[in-house]
């Protein structure tokens, strides 16, 4: 793992990238509405006035040439202006982005600390009661709808219980580091109970690969307790599989855990995107979507730095 | 000589979906200090679950033994009974008295690791010393397994090995705490036959030096020539013939152990004097099924002189001259 292997890499995802976001624009001016619709039926929006929105923005140029000029402008670092609230992308996005990772970061933290034991746990173990019986709730938490879950928080422990704010980030004058805990309990377990689910699924099975090679054995044999085994030995060969996952859901929650986001109106990335939608936000919609395409590169990069560092197979070869 | 190890009608077996499958039928095997005693037979029949059981490396949920004793003396003079022991007792025998190499160098190294460390690893699970001590421990046991530069290649990653050189640091890994007792199964099979005879020269040398006891597990005549003491020929899970290696190569006495010289196919000094060069022959059909044993003698089916006798019950051991036990009814009129 080298630094030119780096730049190669950097450099080969810029016209994946590009790739993407001509497909992505396309997308957006494909589907049907736009921008202008929300002033439309609006009898207080004169159509001179609805004219000169469309002038402004450039929305009456042809789609290539308004793509070209967006692509110019993201170029120079210019993310453009949105279209709903008239503020820089940018700004509005980093904005965003700080609720968002607040909420994701702590949500993949958890998950990581609990999946991978538990995983870890399960593969020593399978086959074993416990095994089964977690086997099966990760089922159950693989399948379980994010909106039904963060419904069903919310009303056991907003409506019924009354212990916990049902949404936003703070409560209004208050935003000690107790309110904003108690903001973020719901909105983190929903988010970490899928994640837990399917990532100690992966760990599960990469353990239980490893824990049949001819190495683990070899470990044995020379004296190491069974949990020297799993740990020492086993571990990390069974951590590179599940690498990419990981990288990958951390880029997906990041860019947006939109339902978990919108359920519990935490004002991050998700609701942004959803309200961008709304309102055909064509530039916030590029904006954030190209940001979570860079982001989905940028995980895989990471991915193979970790792998390297992981596998000295790969670091060598 | 004391017994090192003495194996008494040991049993294990398997925990299938069609219920227990019996690999090992009991087994009787001892080997004093110092002592190479070869375990030999076709594949499946049952020589490697005989020596994971001996180092207990069969997993409760995988299989169990289920009779028999297998007493050990330990370095300290200690004679205890494996087969009793728990997997905490038996994590501070293995390794230190009872080491173990296995049949494929090419996998059975962590990946992960350099060899340095895992030999270092090796040392340090026994003996109470740092890190330095151990890599120190680790690059001297390397050269005693004659592996060129071992500063440097005791840096390396096993990827970076041949299966040679990777044999080799298994070697080293087994014997940094000088164990009294060392189990190879079939360490040579999976390598080139120069580089075969060059892990055997190795394998004897520090025997030699050390003294310890080795149950070699092969199916190779021609390598049991080369290393034994004492042959233990097995087959359906029970050991078939037992004797000294000349006696082996000069009067077997069971027909399984005839056929297994007959189709040897490399010519050894001890081979040739027992006058076993010109046939080459293989043994008619295929090893024992575990899950289905004909009536009576395992062998029967493939054997040329079976009789009724045979097919009626196992043969009990008989005993053909000093040392020298076989499972053959016939043996002295054939
Ligand atoms: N993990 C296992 N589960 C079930 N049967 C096994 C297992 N390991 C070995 N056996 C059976 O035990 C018998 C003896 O195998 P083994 O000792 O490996 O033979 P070999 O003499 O070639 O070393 C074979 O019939 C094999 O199918
Ligand atoms: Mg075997």
């Amino acid at each position: 793992m080298s630094l030119t292997f780096l730049i190669k890499r950097l450099a080969g995802a810029i016209p994946l990238l590009l790739g993407i976001s001509l497909i992505l624009f396309a997308i957006i001016h494909l589907a049907p509405g736009g921008p202008t619709d929300v002033y439309a039926d609006n009898p207080s929006v004169s159509p001179e006035a609805l004219q000169q929105i469309i002038t402004r923005f450039g929305l009456d140029k042809p789609v290539p040439e308004q793509y070209l000029l967006w692509l110019k402008a993201m170029v120079t670092g210019d993310w453009g202006l949105s279209i709903r609230t008239g503020r820089g992308v940018l700004g509005e996005i980093l904005a965003r982005l700080g609720p968002t990772l607040q909420l994701g970061g702590m949500a993949m933290g958890i998950s990581l600390i609990v999946a991978l034991p538990l995983g870890t746990y399960c593969a020593a173990r399978r086959g074993s009661r416990l095994d089964t019986a977690l086997t099966f709730l990760s089922f159950a938490g693989i399948s379980l709808p994010v909106f039904w879950s963060a419904l069903l928080l919310q009303l056991v422990f907003s409506v019924w219980l009354g212990i916990l704010p049902s949404a936003g980030m703070k409560s209004i004058g208050d935003g000690s580091l107790i309110d904003r805990l108690q903001h973020l309990a719901m909105p983190v377990t929903v988010l970490s109970l899928a994640t837990i689910a399917s990532w100690s699924r992966y760990i599960r099975s990469g353990m239980v690969d490893v824990l049949a090679q001819d190495y683990i054995r070899t470990a044995y044999a020379k004296g190491r307790r069974e949990w020297g085994v799993v740990i020492a030995h086993a571990l990390r060969n069974a951590m590179i599989p599940a690498v990419t996952v990981i990288a990958i859901d951390f880029v997906t929650i990041i860019s947006g855990a939109v339902i978990t986001e919108t359920v519990f109106a935490w004002p991050g990335i998700g609701r942004l995107f959803v309200e961008s939608m709304n309102g055909r936000d064509y530039p916030m919609l590029m904006g954030l979507m190209m940001m979570g395409s860079f982001g989905v590169v940028m995980a895989n990069i990471i991915a193979d730095i970790i792998y390297a560092a992981l596998d000295p197979r790969i670091r060598h070869g | 000589m004391t017994a090192l190890l003495d194996i008494a009608g040991l049993v294990t077996e398997f925990r299938t979906e069609n219920g227990p499958l019996t690999a090992v039928k009991g087994v009787d095997l001892s080997i004093a200090k110092g002592e190479t005693v070869a375990l030999v037979g076709e594949s499946g029949s049952g020589k490697s679950v005989t020596s994971l059981s001996v180092m207990r490396l069969i997993p409760e949920r995988v299989g169990r033994i289920a009779a028999g004793q297998i007493m050990f003396t330990g370095a300290d003079g200690t004679r205890r009974d494996l087969a009793q022991l728990d997997q905490d007792e038996m994590s501070r025998i293995r390794g230190r008295d009872i080491a173990m190499i296995f049949q494929e160098p090419m996998t059975s190294l962590n990946p992960s690791y350099r060899i340095g460390a895992q030999v270092a690893e090796a040392a340090r699970l026994h003996r109470a010393i740092g890190r330095r001590a151990a890599w120190d421990l680790a690059v001297e046991a390397l050269a005693q397994v004659e592996i060129p530069d071992p500063v440097a290649r005791a840096r390396a990653f096993p990827h970076e090995l041949s299966g040679g050189m990777r044999q080799r640091v298994m070697i080293a890994m087994a014997l940094v705490c000088d164990p009294v007792l060392l189990i190879a199964d079939e360490p040579t099979t999976a390598l080139d036959s120069t580089v075969q005879l060059q892990i055997l020269a190795l394998l004897k040398r520090l025997q030699a030096e050390r003294g310890m006891g080795i149950l070699f597990i092969t199916h190779n005549l021609g390598v049991v020539a080369e290393i034994a003491d004492t042959v233990a020929v097995m087959y359906g899970g029970r050991i078939v013939e037992a004797a000294p290696r000349d006696t082996i190569f000069t009067a077997p006495a069971h027909p399984y152990t005839r056929g297994l010289l007959a189709s040897l196919p490399r010519v050894d000094h001890a081979a040739r004097a027992a006058g076993v060069v010109d046939r080459l022959v293989a043994i008619p059909g295929s090893m024992v099924d575990p899950r289905h044993p004909p009536p009576g003698c395992d062998f029967g089916p493939r054997c040329a002189h079976v009789t009724d006798a045979c097919r009626a019950a196992v043969p009990g051991l008989q005993e053909v001259g000093p040392g020298h036990q076989t499972r053959c009814l016939r043996w002295s009129e054939l």
